[in-house]
């Protein structure tokens, strides 16, 4: 390690190479153990997009899915902020789907703790259709511990109603 | 008195020059040291090298392959060590064996060593090919080894979950050629790093250790001579927690030493603390 590297640490400017290792390594075993190639992992998204659209307009610049790993046991998080519902053209309302899937993790492994599914809303959203402040906020990403459990959990900022 | 079972214990890691053969050798002379009847069986075909570490290059007559086609019996295959008649030695056979070795004959060879020997340590090739299958058709429990480097530990969980899919059980971790400077200065994934990503219970801890490579230089493996080198207790321990004895493992942050690794303490005490 240089100098600079360490000073660089020290002040916080840069993580430990082991840091970084470890982030490396869990979003490579996260694609390695689904055994999901990146080309199956683009149609499984295109088409729980496709799905979603039926029922809500999607975002589809901020739209993310992606694999996430603990325990060995590995979690499909799609990141889904919604612009509007379809049935009821509401403008201004945006709110984030997380959508948690137990994964195949191949040894038994504690499924992380999470929380409930829930449907969360509230009112924040402007009339006028601007963005809320809360909308911003990353979708929590949850993990279902129960097999083949597949929720969506509504965190929204807006009442869909 | 409950009948003898042989434990059939495949020594494997996915990628290839991270201390397997290594392993078997002075495991199987600490084992045999212990008391207990050890064979170790080169299962790497393609690349042999058990024979080498151990000492025993020169007093191979027959291997595995005479065995298998009936040319000869297993004990006149079987090259006991010397000074650890404990330990015997299943030299692996032609390369060419590969062409036509099966898991079957895996199985076969263990089958035959089961009455005399209370473990047989399988040294597995490395990759997940049909070398390896072959291998770990014969085991029913597993240690795998890895160094706390990238490549080395996604090999080797690509190679727990194969375990898994077979039915190994248990499958133990032992984590080598670590640099305790390195660690506690956080250049390397720590010992936590690798046994939550893998989620595997830690065996054994090996040290780098430069008195490995003048022992694979003589062919007597450390634990042979009882030397106090660090990697000779760290393998005499592994043969020990294998044997069901409670010994605690070292703490890696309390071998660092380095000035950098008290300075991080330090200032990561006395700093950042107070925000
Ligand atoms: N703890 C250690 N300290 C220093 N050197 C080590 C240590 N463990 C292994 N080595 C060295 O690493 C090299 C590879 O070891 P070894 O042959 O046991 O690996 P392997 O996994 O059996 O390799 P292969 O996949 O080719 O069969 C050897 O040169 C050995 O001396
Ligand atoms: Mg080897």
């Amino acid at each position: 390690m240089t100098l600079r590297d360490t000073i660089y640490r020290l002040l916080g400017l840069q993580p430990a190479s082991a840091t970084t290792a470890r982030e490396r390594l869990q979003l490579v075993l996260a694609h390695d153990r689904s055994d999901l190639n990146p080309e199956l992992l683009e149609q499984m998204r295109r088409e729980i997009l496709e799905v979603v659209s039926r029922y809500v307009e999607i975002d589809l610049d901020e739209v993310d899915v992606s694999l996430e790993t603990e325990d060995r046991v590995t979690a499909l998080v799609a990141n889904l902020p919604i612009r509007r519902a379809k049935a009821v053209a509401q403008p201004g309302v945006k709110a984030t789907i997380s959508l948690g899937v137990k994964g195949a993790g191949l040894a038994a492994g504690n499924a992380p703790s999470s929380p409930e599914p829930e449907l969360a809303s509230s009112a924040e959203a402007t009339s006028d259709g601007a963005t809320a402040a809360e909308a911003e906020q990353p979708a929590a990403q949850a993990i279902q511990p129960e097999p083949a459990a597949e929720t969506a959990s509504l965190e929204g900022s807006e009442s869909l109603s | 008195m409950t009948p003898h079972r042989t434990r059939n214990i495949l020594i494997c890691s996915g990628k290839g020059g991270v201390g397997k053969t290594t392993l078997t050798a002075n495991l199987g002379i600490a084992l045999a040291r212990q008391g207990v009847r050890t064979a170790v069986l080169d299962a790497d075909f393609g690349l042999r090298n058990l024979d080498l570490l151990l000492g025993l290059e020169n007093r191979i007559v027959f291997t595995a392959q005479e065995v298998l086609a009936g040319s000869c019996r297993l004990e006149q295959a079987l090259v006991k060590h010397k000074q650890e008649p404990n330990l015997a030695l299943l030299p692996a056979g032609n390369p060419r064996m590969l062409e036509w070795l099966k898991p079957e004959d895996m199985q076969a060879i263990v089958g035959m060593l089961a009455p005399s020997f209370d473990v047989v340590l399988i040294d597995c090739p490395a990759g997940i090919e049909d070398g390896f299958k072959n291998a770990v058709s014969a085991a029913q429990e597993a240690i795998v080894i890895t160094t706390p480097e990238v490549s080395a530990v996604r090999d080797a969980d690509r190679v727990i979950g194969l375990l898994n899919i077979h039915g190994i059980k248990p499958i133990q971790l032992v984590l080598n050629r670590v640099r305790p400077k390195m660690m506690a200065n956080q250049e390397m994934l720590s010992v936590n790093d690798v046994t939550d990503i893998l989620a595997l219970p830690l065996l054994g801890l090996v040290v780098e250790d430069e008195q490995v490579i003048v022992s694979t230089n003589r062919g007597e493996p450390l634990t042979l001579s009882g030397s106090g080198s660090p990697a000779a207790q760290a393998y005499t321990n592994v043969a020990r927690r294998l044997q069901g004895e409670d010994v605690p493992l070292p703490d890696p942050a309390k071998m660092g030493r380095g000035l950098r690794a008290k300075l991080r303490r330090l200032i990561k005490t006395k700093i950042f603390r107070q925000q």
